[in-house]
């Protein structure tokens, strides 16, 4: 379960947030929302360790992410704005020695399959400079498909995405709840999805 | 981690080359503008080839974390379960592979032009082998601090270049004393104790510096 309890965050001289609370439970998602510079984002990178809080804790299974363990580490993964691809290595390799950084090494197969799965079939060999923006963004959410990760932090995922995209991206969130995992979502658009509760947090600006 | 580096260095085997170019060129300019005094040039030898080294080590820095830190790499590694300590070590021993260890071997032939005896060019290699990677050890502190800094290169060049006085001192000094006939023994042991503390210290310190930057 994940907590937030009193959070606030302040960016050079600006408070952006306080007081927000939230708990997901397993198989639920939390949709945030906002008007541009509310702190979606940083809201986001707080829940990943990446910033602190200026007040208030995030708590993982009860325990605070101060010093995120490996626990915590290993249960969540991040897809941000920038899509933490390599532009020299194909997609194939970026999969892999993602995973395998991350201390899950999966099989060639296995990435293939998740590839595949995402719809970048026939591009395994490409640069992934020579794919665009839509399909960088939809080897980015390969990732998720091959982690084991719980906790998918996804902010502003759906922008640069085409239609089936977006409609697979529904999918396999809605797949991830059901197996009991969770998720929180930055984005604008409506999420309507088949399993699953979905809570709504909105930032003020 | 250090696969995958030297793999994406592999793509853009440029930046290693031109890096590897830019120590041969400067180190070959002296003798052509100096003159071919035998007795000069190899007086200056030691502090020209560590000159030379320190700065292209330095123009490799850049490439250390800011093209992670573009892409978004670099957010992905510190959500990693592995300890930043060691994916810093991991990449700082990746570009000390691809800049350090061939600026050494080069030095020898470079050395010749210098009229450095096969002994002196000796104590060269080892000396830079032992010296480089404190110099990208002690650089990765500041290419991590000013990371997505404009102009973060001068900035670097600033905060790094006075720490890397001692290395410099030490290096060029054990190139000098073979050079006088005496042993370098006493120098390549401090450059070697720089090495010892500076991988334990250095890490840790980009480590965080990264940390802060990614706030």
């Amino acid at each position: 379960m994940l907590e937030a309890v009193n959070l606030g965050c302040v960016r050079g001289d600006r408070r952006l947030f306080s007081d927000v609370n939230f708990s997901l439970q397993p198989g639920s998602l939390l949709q945030l929302t906002g008007p541009n510079g509310s702190g979606k984002t940083s809201l986001l990178r707080i829940v990943c360790g990446l910033l602190a809080p200026a007040e208030g804790e995030i708590r993982w299974q009860g325990e605070n992410i101060k010093s995120p363990g490996e626990d915590y580490l290993t249960a969540i993964s991040y897809v941000g704005h920038r899509n933490g691809v390599k532009e020299e290595l194909n997609p194939l390799e970026n999969l892999r020695i993602s995973n395998g950084v991350a201390g899950v090494g999966i099989s060639l197969e296995d990435a293939k399959l998740a590839l595949a799965k995402i719809g970048l079939v026939g591009r395994d060999e490409l640069p992934a400079r020579l794919l665009s923006e839509g399909q960088q963004r939809r080897l980015a959410l390969a990732r998720l498909i091959t982690s084991a990760a719980t906790l998918w932090v996804l902010d502003e995922v759906l922008t640069s995405l085409d239609k089936a995209a977006v409609a697979l991206l529904k999918t396999l969130i809605g797949e991830h709840l059901h197996k009991g995992g969770m998720a929180i979502i930055a984005t604008h658009q409506e999420l309507s999805l088949s399993a699953g509760s979905l809570q709504r947090l909105e930032l003020a600006s | 981690m250090v696969i995958r580096d030297l793999t994406l260095a592999w793509r853009r085997r440029t930046d290693v080359l031109s890096t590897l170019f830019f120590f041969v060129i400067v180190v070959s300019l002296f003798p052509l503008g100096v003159g071919p005094e035998m007795e000069l040039l190899r007086s200056i030898a030691p502090g020209v080839v560590w000159v030379a080294a320190l700065l292209a080590s330095m123009l490799a820095l850049g490439r250390l974390f800011t093209s992670d830190f573009q892409d978004g790499t670099l957010e992905q590694l510190l959500i990693t379960p592995q300890p930043l300590y060691l994916i810093v070590l991991a990449k700082v021993f990746a570009l000390w592979l691809l800049t350090g260890v061939p600026l050494a071997l080069i030095a020898p032939v470079l050395g010749i032009q210098f009229g450095l005896s096969s002994k002196t060019l000796l104590v060269l290699v080892t000396s830079l082998l032992l010296g480089t990677p404190v110099l990208i050890l002690i650089g990765s502190i500041g290419a991590a601090l000013t990371l997505g800094l404009r102009n973060g290169g001068v900035l670097i060049s600033l905060l790094v270049l006075p720490l890397y006085i001692p290395v410099l001192i030490f290096g060029a000094g054990a190139v000098d004393a073979s050079i006088m006939g005496f042993s370098a023994q006493a120098n390549l042991s401090l450059l070697g104790a720089l090495l010892a503390l500076t991988l334990v210290f250095a890490p840790w310190a980009t480590a965080a510096a990264l940390r802060i930057s990614l706030e």
